[in-house]
């Protein structure tokens, strides 16, 4: 067989469809697809693609076990580096990362890494036996806090080695941005459910509705006051706080964060109201503000609950948007209506709810600080849009409350926690890691700093060296 | 009631649309349920008023006057904000009081009962009252506010402060805990509005008399947002500080929705952890007013919903 120029297309539901329900877009590879994909690979040597993901993940390593046949050995070799391969292989932003050094990709479309990772990982979820054994026994307990990838990598990588771990979260259910807010037709909440049940089978504990900060303190758990003591934290608390844009108007009846809006819908089931007590109120013609995932989930959302247009407001190009690329084709196939280079200046409405959205075009000028063009406001050119709703979708920073609550954390003048690159912060016995180190970031990179900080919680424990 | 055929059809709406979308949609069961919380004593106060004693060793011992917790009834719950009225380190519980105002709340009050048990429940939440030795203080309790206020009453008096609390409500059936206040208070008005007990009138009207007579250093107000700004006019009037416990709707309550933002000093914080007390001459109140307001067609149509499965 020669082999194929461009990637072997995914199977996806058609967007009038997509539009009417909350199912997952993409359908995934099937058997011969992913063969069909595998065979694609050059199995270089170096593998640049390995250099590119953010674990190490041994890519050509698992990509053979495919075209072997041998999806167990496959699903494996991923596991080795990556303890969420479903979700990564679901949401990575691949182009940046694996894929965009693959070198089939100089001359031809790369090799489609996630989603053979997606199929390895769901084959296992349909297929496999997940191995959820111990390997050591340790005596000493972890408190982990926070359970978004991060915080269930480290904890999965900490029992592993044999220690009690336990993990504190402070909603009603784990796994932290993955089920409040990447929608379930990107990744099904039940994806990242299997994840955690495999966590509790190897003996993981796992306590919601604990707000680490109020309920009891990082201290509390280092010194065993008020609750067991533990010989080590990990923070993977996330940036959870919501950034508004600071506009007139921005209270007005009618406006959510991103935040707000996906919690309701994701985590509280808004979308079955009033089968679910938590209602969402979403009108004709919403605009998301914003031009990264959460503005893409957003505005899809807001398709989803019968909004008849939905428009994402940005004020730079297409070219810099941070969405994965995947997300904006599939927010366009639905309809949404991207409004570029405009900026919203303030919104109005009478009655109290919001009405108009007032903007101003943009133009790019010279480089920025990110290093992308700065945009810049064109005089004279405001106009306005009618809106019934708007959702913010500007980014996200670090809650202030476990920094403020802990003893001798150093925290950045954004408010991450700062720390050593194997996750060592400023107080002994407490890591941190994924976006409350970061800042808003990926999954990948979450989960990869929840695994370098449990090794180094196990060298630190097992070595009894010296902090710093 | 001309806002009434609006509303049946937004209901009809809902469910039509909403119908669609569950057959379509898997049915995941959420969350293990594995913090429960055991329903030790619940107890009538008043009409639609009821008192629970709830197991939560931890809450109980972590709390302080002013916080809240927020709990859901059940898998398909929402998160009810609610706050501390009271607490027991040796039982391990706190006491709560709910007012039925809507679905999740009637619910509440009609299904649960003792021995029962609630879905979950997380807290302390939000920022414990300023309680110091002030001198003179006022607290004022308006309808369910009473409950809210009781804490914060025993506290102050405990720093040695001279309070003075003012407990109102519409009727004498809706009065309650007036027992406990005086246990806390140096001195108690009770007012309703339609004079079945104590004075007849606000609340607010009390407080008024009170500062025209006496000098007072520091007063709360807890109760429903028209009280708590009439009295934040009176306070205004005679110059001296108010606090308000503002009960936005609220989501996660631990500050990453941004749904419960209010307007403090023109600019916006979310009451959940900037709050839920703030200065009252500092809260713009009419804001406040119409956030509540977002979801009052939703709310009618799932306590219609839900009433008609009662019914059945
Ligand atoms: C809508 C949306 C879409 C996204 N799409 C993508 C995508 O397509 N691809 C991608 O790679 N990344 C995406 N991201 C980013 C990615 O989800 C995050 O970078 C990642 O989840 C960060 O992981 P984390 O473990 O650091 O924190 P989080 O996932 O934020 O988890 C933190 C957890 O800690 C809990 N917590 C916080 N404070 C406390 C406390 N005091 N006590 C107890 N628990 C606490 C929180 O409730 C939460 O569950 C998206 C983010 C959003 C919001
Ligand atoms: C910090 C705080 C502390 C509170 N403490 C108490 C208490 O101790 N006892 C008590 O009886 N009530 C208290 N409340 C109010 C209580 O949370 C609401 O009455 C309840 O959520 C209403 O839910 P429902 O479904 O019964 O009524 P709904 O039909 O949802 O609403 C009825 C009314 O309640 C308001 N409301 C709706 N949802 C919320 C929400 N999530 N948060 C606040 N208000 C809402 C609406 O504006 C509406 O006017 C408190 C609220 C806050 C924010
Ligand atoms: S985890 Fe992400 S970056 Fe790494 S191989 Fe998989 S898709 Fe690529
Ligand atoms: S770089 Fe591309 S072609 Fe080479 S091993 Fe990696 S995936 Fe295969
Ligand atoms: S309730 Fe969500 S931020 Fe306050």
């Amino acid at each position: 067989m020669s082999r194929r120029k461009e990637e072997v297309p995914m199977p996806q539901r058609d967007p009038s469809d997509r539009v009417e329900n909350f199912n997952e877009v993409p359908l995934g590879y099937d058997r011969e697809a992913a063969l069909e994909e595998a065979e694609r690979c050059l199995q270089c040597d170096p593998a640049p693609c390995i250099e590119g993901c953010p674990v190490g993940i041994d890519i050509p390593g698992f990509i053979d076990g495919i075209m072997n046949e041998n999806f167990q050995e496959s699903i494996d070799t991923i596991k080795e580096s990556n303890n969420l391969p479903a979700v990564c292989g679901r949401v990575c932003p691949q182009e940046e990362q694996c894929q965009e050094v693959c070198t089939l990709g100089e001359n031809f479309e790369p090799v489609s890494i996630g989603r053979l990772e997606r199929f390895a990982a769901d084959w296992e979820r349909e297929h496999g036996s997940v191995d959820n054994s111990v390997e050591g026994s340790r005596d000493e307990r972890i408190a982990v806090v926070g359970s978004g990838p991060a915080g269930l990598a480290a904890a999965s990588d900490l029992r592993k080695l044999g220690y009690e771990v336990t993990v504190f979260e402070q909603f009603h259910q784990p796994g932290g941005v993955l089920v409040y807010g990447i929608p379930e037709f990107r990744l099904p909440n039940e994806v990242v459910e299997r994840e955690v049940e495999n966590l509790k089978e190897m003996g993981v504990e796992i306590e919601t509705n604990t707000v680490v900060g109020r309920l009891f303190t990082v201290d509390d758990l280092l010194e065993g006051t008020r609750v067991d003591k533990y010989d080590a934290v990990f923070l993977g608390t996330g940036a959870g706080l919501p950034y508004f844009l600071d506009l007139p108007g921005e209270n007005l009846n009618g406006i959510y964060s991103a935040n707000e809006f996906l919690t309701r819908v994701n985590l509280m089931r808004a979308f079955k109201f009033p089968e679910y007590d938590t209602p969402v109120k979403i009108g004709k013609r919403v605009a998301t503000i914003g031009g990264g995932n959460v503005a893409m989930d957003s505005a899809r959302t807001a398709l989803r609950l019968g909004a008849e247009s939905s428009m994402v407001i940005y004020r730079r190009s297409e070219d810099e948007m941070p969405a994965r690329d995947e997300e904006i084709q599939h927010a366009r196939e639905e309809g949404v209506d991207f409004r570029l280079l405009r900026n919203p200046i303030r919104f109005k409405g009478d009655n109290g709810r919001v009405e108009q959205v007032e903007c101003v075009e943009m133009d790019l000028g010279e480089p920025d600080e990110s290093g992308r063009p700065r945009p810049v406001p064109k005089e004279g050119s405001e106009f306005s849009l009618p809106v019934d709703n708007v959702i913010i979708a500007i980014g996200n920073s670090p809650h202030p409350l476990i920094p403020r609550t802990t003893d001798g954390l150093e925290t950045s003048d954004r408010g991450t926690i700062k720390t050593g690159s194997r996750g060592r912060t400023a107080r002994e016995g407490v890591w941190a890691g994924g976006d409350i180190v970061t800042g808003a970031a990926t999954v990948i990179r979450a989960m990869g700093a929840g695994k370098t900080a449990a090794s180094d919680i196990h060298g630190w424990l097992s070595s009894q060296d010296g902090w710093k | 009631m001309p806002g009434q055929i609006g509303y049946y059809s937004l209901a009809n709406v809902w469910l039509g649309v909403k119908i669609t979308l569950i057959g379509e949609i898997l049915h995941i069961d959420r969350g293990k349920g594995d913090n429960m919380r055991k329903i030790v004593n619940k107890s009538r106060l008043g009409d639609g008023l009821w008192e629970y004693e709830l197991e939560a060793p931890l809450v109980a011992e972590a709390s302080d006057p002013g916080q809240f917790v927020i709990l859901r009834l059940h898998e398909r719950g929402e998160r009810i904000p609610l706050t501390i009225a009271d607490k027991s380190l040796e039982k391990g519980t706190i006491t709560i009081v709910v007012q039925s105002a809507g679905k999740s709340t009637i619910e509440l009050n009609r299904d649960f009962s003792e021995g029962g048990e609630i879905h979950d429940l997380v807290g302390p939440l939000g920022n414990p009252s300023e309680i110091d030795n002030y001198g003179r203080v006022t607290v004022i309790g308006g309808g369910v506010g009473i409950a809210l206020i009781y804490p914060v009453a025993r506290a102050l008096q405990e720093a040695g402060n001279h309070v003075i609390s003012i407990i109102g409500a519409q009727s004498e059936d809706k009065l309650f805990y007036q027992d406990k206040i005086d246990e806390v208070s140096d001195e108690v008005v009770v007012t309703t509005d339609d004079g079945s007990v104590g004075r007849k009138g606000y609340t607010s009207d009390a407080f008024k008399d009170v500062l025209k007579t006496k000098k007072v250093n520091k007063s709360w107000a807890i109760g429903p947002v028209m009280m708590m700004k009439v009295c934040q006019e009176v306070a205004e009037e005679f110059d001296t500080e108010l606090i308000v416990s503002l009960n936005t709707i609220m989501v996660d309550g631990t500050g990453m929705c941004g749904g419960c933002r209010v307007e403090v000093n023109g600019e916006a914080r979310f009451a959940c952890v900037d709050g839920p007390e703030f200065p009252g001459s500092a809260v713009n109140f009419d804001l406040l007013v119409q956030r509540t307001e977002i979801y009052e067609e939703e709310e009618q149509c799932a306590l219609e919903v839900y009433l008609e499965d009662e019914s059945k």
